[in-house]
């Protein structure tokens, strides 16, 4: 009988740092994978958590970590040639097909950036397969910019908005809630356009409402949500919204359907 | 056809199932109660019917014999990971229609739900028989009826017991060669509660809206409930568990990880990495404990969770009735109905 709760041991490859208290881990990657989907992340004695992978190749995946507590605490003593612990993966993930053909629109605040981090990556690869490619990006502050060089990268192809919410005088780039940025920004063929937002709960809740304001339908719009999770294969009920697992029916929901679950 | 059997004819052919069998039913432990000088009722091994408990309502459901408060997951060393091995014997269990119909829930989450089914749940789960108590009449909080929770044909052996002999209804063929060795034939149709004091409308799964959520009754909550969890601990539905890991000495090399039984009233629930936190106030824990067992679960497998045991309004410490809630939230859903 298949144990689905028994992790197996994965090399860490390389790690480095993006910001002060966030870093990506590099492991060996042995699964096939869709950006979007999330592995349960462990080290036996210390904890288990559900970790988004932020970029994938069949040879390795990244995991953008932020040092918050007890679990990641532990990650962070980890380095290249440590094993770690992993199950799934698990999740839905972004099906590259819907965003095919269309103007994408990708709104990301901070670590939500990790979870569509290979959907920017795939269409920044294949830019013919897209009309055109959007990204709205907002951290809180310079400090915690993620991704910087990748963003710089990103730039030369991509229509790529980096805001921060508060900056000192040393930034000369753009400030404000990323809504104000979802505002200004050149939307025409809406019949064409895809929109995906991802991010903290709050931040999901007023970009998508923006995107709706602008005219868009809610059935363009697609988001991820993060909950606590245990188990990730339906049966521990942490992630449970309303009649709605968020590990088997998500993380990644479309508008219509998340707009109508209430925690 | 059924038989009749003398107990001590019973209790005899119990002596000789637990050979194979654990035999598990309602025990009540003297002294054990919550408060002083009360006991506990609960599920516990037994050899013989003069130790089991049949005219009070057990305190726990018998879900901790298949899915346990705490449960050792897997046992690690620096390389090697070991699942710790079950019992070969097979188990018996003593329960009425509703802890019955409670069990069908358990099975629909851990084995229906998602695309894997729960390896320590269905090992355990796959060992046992019923043996259903023929309720006579319901305790005074059951409300079975109204839930469709007091009626099952999914038992081995259906017993009632009288003062002086057990009538069985049995539906598996190693149990009848055992009970029909000098018992006496006797005509009896199982029976089912089939009223119960407290009754309550269900609202229709479909007419449960937004408003519902929104509404003012859940803020009574917020004050009332202390988020002691006893409801969710005593309901033979309630599923949800947190994983712990605990590791022996400093090294943190060897350990074990265990998954413990989580309550949606507890603080913690749905916390997240950096404290981010769903569902802080008691009121709306409550509307999520209440949508699941007569909504959510509806909605995606077409029948209810809540079996109507009434255990977590026996348990409750602030008295809160569950169907009283149910009422309330029918009363909202009729009123829109109305307008």
């Amino acid at each position: 009988m298949n144990n689905p709760y028994l992790p197996r041991p994965i090399k860490i490859i390389d790690r480095w740092e993006e910001s002060g208290i966030d870093h990506t881990f590099r492991v060996e990657n042995d699964m096939n994978l869709i950006g979007g989907q999330f592995l349960q992340l462990s080290i036996p004695g210390v904890g288990e958590a559900p970790i988004s992978i932020s970029d994938f190749t069949d040879k390795y995946l990244d995991m953008t970590i932020r040092k918050v507590g007890k679990l990641t605490d532990g990650i962070f003593d980890l380095q290249a040639g440590d094993k770690i612990f992993v199950r799934g993966p698990y999740g839905n993930g972004f099906n590259l097909d819907q965003y095919k053909g269309k103007n994408l629109v990708i709104v990301a605040g901070g670590t939500g950036l990790a979870p569509v981090k290979n959907v920017v990556n795939y269409f920044y690869n294949n830019m013919d397969l897209v009309k055109s490619f959007t990204l709205i990006v907002g951290f809180k502050t310079p400090n915690d910019i993620l991704f910087r060089d990748e963003i710089k990268k990103w730039s030369e192809k991509i229509n790529v908005v980096l805001t921060v919410d508060s900056a000192d005088e040393s930034w000369t780039g753009e400030t404000g809630l990323v809504t104000k940025h979802i505002a200004v920004c050149d939307m025409k063929d809406l019949d064409n356009t895809e929109v995906i937002v991802v991010g903290p709960p709050i931040m999901m809740k007023f970009a998508t409402i923006e995107f709706v304001k602008r005219g868009l339908a809610e059935e363009k719009i697609w988001v991820s949500f993060e909950r606590k999770m245990s188990c990730g294969i339906g049966k521990c009920g942490h992630c449970k919204i309303d009649e709605t697992y968020v590990c088997l029916e998500g993380p990644v929901f479309n508008y219509v359907k998340a707009k109508e679950l209430i925690d | 056809m059924a038989y009749k059997v003398s107990i001590k004819q019973f209790n005899h052919v119990l002596n000789t199932l637990s050979d194979k069998y654990k035999i598990y039913g309602p025990k009540k432990i003297e002294k054990k109660g919550r408060y002083s000088d009360t006991d506990l009722v609960c599920y516990k091994p037994i050899s013989g019917l003069d130790e089991m408990e049949l005219n009070e309502k057990s305190f726990f459901s018998p879900k901790e014999i298949i899915y346990p408060i705490r449960e050792t997951l897997f046992y690690f060393t620096e390389d090697n990971v070991s699942v710790p091995s079950v019992p070969d014997e097979k188990i018996i269990i003593f329960l009425r229609p509703c802890d019955i119909n409670g069990m069908k829930r358990l099975d629909t989450i851990f084995l229906q739900n998602g695309p894997e089914q729960d390896f320590y749940y269905k090992r355990l789960r796959e060992k046992v028989k019923f043996f259903m108590i023929e309720c006579n009449e319901g305790f005074d909080s059951c409300f079975c009826v109204s839930m469709n929770g007091n009626k099952t044909d999914e038992y081995a052996v259906a017993c009632k017991f009288n003062n002086d002999n057990v009538i069985l209804n049995i539906q598996d063929e190693e149990f009848k060669a055992l009970f029909s060795e000098g018992a006496e034939e006797v005509q009896h149709e199982v029976e089912f509660v089939e009223e119960n004091k407290v009754k309550v409308e269900i609202p229709p799964v479909d007419k449960v809206t937004k408003e519902v959520f929104e509404n003012d009754i859940w803020t009574e909550y917020t004050h009332r409930c202390i988020g002691c969890g006893r409801c969710n601990t005593s309901c033979i539905t309630c599923a949800c568990f947190t994983m712990q890991d605990q590791h022996y000495g400093k090294d943190n090399k060897m350990g074990e990880r265990r998954r413990v039984w989580a309550s949606c009233q507890v603080d913690g629930y749905s916390t997240m990495a950096g404290n981010h936190d769903f569902r802080t106030k008691k009121g709306d824990r409550m509307r999520f404990k209440t949508m699941h067992k007569i909504n959510d679960f509806h909605k995606r497998f077409g029948f209810h969770m809540c079996v109507g045991c009434g255990r977590c309004d026996d348990v409750c410490p602030e008295y809160i009735s569950f169907p009283k809630c149910i009422e309330k939230v029918n009363e909202i859903v009729k009123g829109d109905s109305n307008e």
